[in-house]
């Protein structure tokens, strides 16, 4: 129903319950001693990816070879992929070895950012009603707000992203030279799951023209090996040009496309939790006056996406040092303007705009609103009998999540420990029962013998 | 559905917690977002006015099929004319109060607004009840 990229390999998968705990929209339940997505929840933010010990979760990419089978393979790099490489390996040594690893082209998708801007502000001028804008920026975010925060979907700006602009460029481009479309194979370097989601099953458009997607972090292993095997004396093919100014590097992290935009009051936000807690207040009309919002999922940005290879903090600061460096060259007058993408500009801005967002709320307990009322009553009962303390040994994230998932026959009562042992005293349920309820949540194998002290 | 919050005079800090809760039952019950909109942001007024102006109350929540109702009941110095007080931009409220960025006199005309019925009643020396009433449809 819902696609998410998020998916859980069952046979690494240790029913730890970590996922579920610190899942921010409670998307995650334990069953059979193994954890399970539920996709109406699932955004895509990755926090369970993170703390998974098992490498249990991973993220849906393409075949890496697929790239191959393309003559004209595009390779749309995210800019934080060239922060993850230290800081003696060049911007162009990065792009030689790609084009040495086989892709036909590479473009970095934030030489959109400045189109994407222009975009931006022209949705701004044209709905001047509408306000706080949010931005479209972060994939997570806007699935965060479809099913979590529906009444603020109208503010999010149905705008097509940098990667996506910047893939129409590129197809744009190679078709305009006489390449037909069946030769070019347009393929992102994700550098989480979110945007896989974004490219698979994108939010106001039909489908992308996005033909794949890549690991950044399995590209980055390549990458690093061929420069290694390449080896000290290797002669890389030199970068005939670096194009990327610092506005548009910088616009990928924390701030990014606040620092630039014409807003009055605008508020940059990073951080899932920070991010609901905002929205939380904006949506009670606590907060006045905001015109826009640069909301990102992850600490740091993009820096800190989950398939960044190194600290969030030192990436982030070696594109701020190649910002830096951008800066430089154009106060110099030395930094070329990017007449080809400008070309394209009119074109891109005419062709930027998706479907309005939708809300998909996963917060409803049933669509009609008397048999909603019921079962709310009935959660509202129940948990005044459950212990309160969210141990999770239900596999459920909390009592209230609990409640819920019995009420909505999706959970057995009899999964609270608590219960199961009022039930045992009174008499009610044997000791098998209770252990046999037990091992459907966790499994059979949690204790193996009696522990000696 | 039935709901109760206390109020306390005074605490800035928990303003909006009726107001949030309330919220999210609405959300779960899938009423128009615009419709939950409008409950939220009368409710905090609401709220806002029992902390600042009395010294607490309550706030009752009844939830039907059709319909928010919501009460909050203050013991307070009350409202010698409401009528006045439903104006836009007046205000009683005290320095500290407003230097907090509240009692800028949209209060009752907000809570106005975006109801379907508001009732205010009030008694000077005893406290203020405001009634409200919001359609789902």
């Amino acid at each position: 129903m819902f696609y998410h990229a998020l998916q859980i390999d069952e046979p690494r998968c240790i029913g730890c319950s970590r996922c579920m705990k610190i899942c921010p929209t409670e998307a995650i339940r334990i069953s059979g001693g193994m954890a399970s997505i539920q996709e109406h929840r699932c955004i895509d933010c990755g926090r369970c990816y993170e703390v998974c010990p098992a490498q249990a979760i991973s993220i849906k990419d393409d075949d890496f070879e697929s790239f191959r089978q393309y003559k004209h393979s595009v390779a749309l790099l995210p800019s934080v992929f060239i922060g993850q490489f230290p800081d003696e390996v060049s911007v162009s040594k990065v792009y030689a070895t790609l084009y040495e690893l086989g892709f036909a082209h590479v473009v970095e998708v934030e030489s959109a950012a400045m189109i994407y801007k222009e975009a931006k502000e022209k949705y701004a001028r044209e709905h001047p009603d509408v306000r706080p804008l949010i931005s479209s920026f972060c994939p997570a975010i806007v699935r965060l707000i479809q099913i979590k925060y529906p009444s603020l979907v109208e503010n999010v700006m149905p705008i097509k992203v940098p990667l996506d602009l910047c893939a129409m460029y590129a197809l744009e481009e190679l078709q305009s030279r006489g390449i037909p479309r069946e030769e070019i194979g347009l393929f992102y370097i994700t550098p989480c799951a979110a945007k896989v989601s974004a490219v698979k099953a994108p939010v106001g458009e039909e489908k992308s023209i996005i033909d794949g997607v890549i690991n950044m972090n399995s590209l980055f292993n390549r990458v690093y090996k061929r420069m290694k095997e390449n080896g000290k004396d290797h002669q890389y093919k030199p970068l005939s040009r670096q194009r990327l100014s610092a506005d548009a590097i910088l616009s990928t992290l924390t701030n990014g496309e606040r620092r630039i935009c014409t807003a009055k009051r605008s508020y940059s936000i990073d951080g899932i939790q920070n991010v609901m807690d905002f929205l939380d207040k904006l949506e009670n009309d606590e907060v006045e006056g905001v015109e826009f919002l640069e909301l990102r999922a992850c600490d740091q940005s993009c820096a800190g996406a989950l398939l960044s290879v190194d600290n969030r903090f030192l990436c982030g600061e070696r594109m701020y040092a190649r910002a830096r460096k951008a800066a430089e060259r154009e106060r110099n007058g030395e930094m070329p303007r990017d007449r080809e993408m400008e070309k394209y500009k009119d074109f891109l801005i005419d062709n930027s705009l998706v479907d309005e967002v939708q809300p998909r709320s996963m917060m409803v307990l049933d669509s009609d609103i008397g048999k909603a009322l019921e079962k709310m009553e009935k959660i509202e009962r129940m948990k005044v009998h459950l212990p309160q303390i969210d141990c999770g040994v239900c596999g459920a994230p909390t009592c209230e999540a609990f409640a819920t998932d019995v009420v909505c026959g999706q959970a057995d009562l009899h999964r609270c420990v608590f219960y199961r042992l009022h039930l045992e005293q009174a008499g009610k349920m044997t000791l098998h029962e209770g252990r046999t309820n037990m091992y459907s949540v966790w499994g059979d194998d949690r204790i193996s013998g009696e522990i000696e002290v | 559905m039935h709901q109760e919050y206390t109020v306390i005079e005074g605490d800035f800090v928990n303003a909006g917690k009726a107001s949030s809760s309330v919220k999210k039952t609405l959300k779960q019950l899938n009423v128009n977002p615009q419709v939950v909109k409008r409950v939220v942001v009368a409710l905090y007024e609401a709220e806002v006015n029992a902390i600042a102006h009395a010294y607490g109350g309550k706030v009752i929540v009844d939830i039907d099929a059709d319909k928010i109702k919501m009460v909050v009941a203050d013991k307070g110095p009350g409202i010698p004319d409401i009528a006045l007080a439903m104006q836009e931009g007046y205000s009683t409220a005290r320095p500290e109060v407003r230097d907090m960025g509240f009692g800028a006199g949209m209060g009752l005309p907000n809570m106005q607004k975006n109801v379907d019925r508001l009732n205010v009643t009030s008694e000077v020396g005893v406290g203020t009840t405001v009634e409200m009433e919001v359609n789902f449809q």
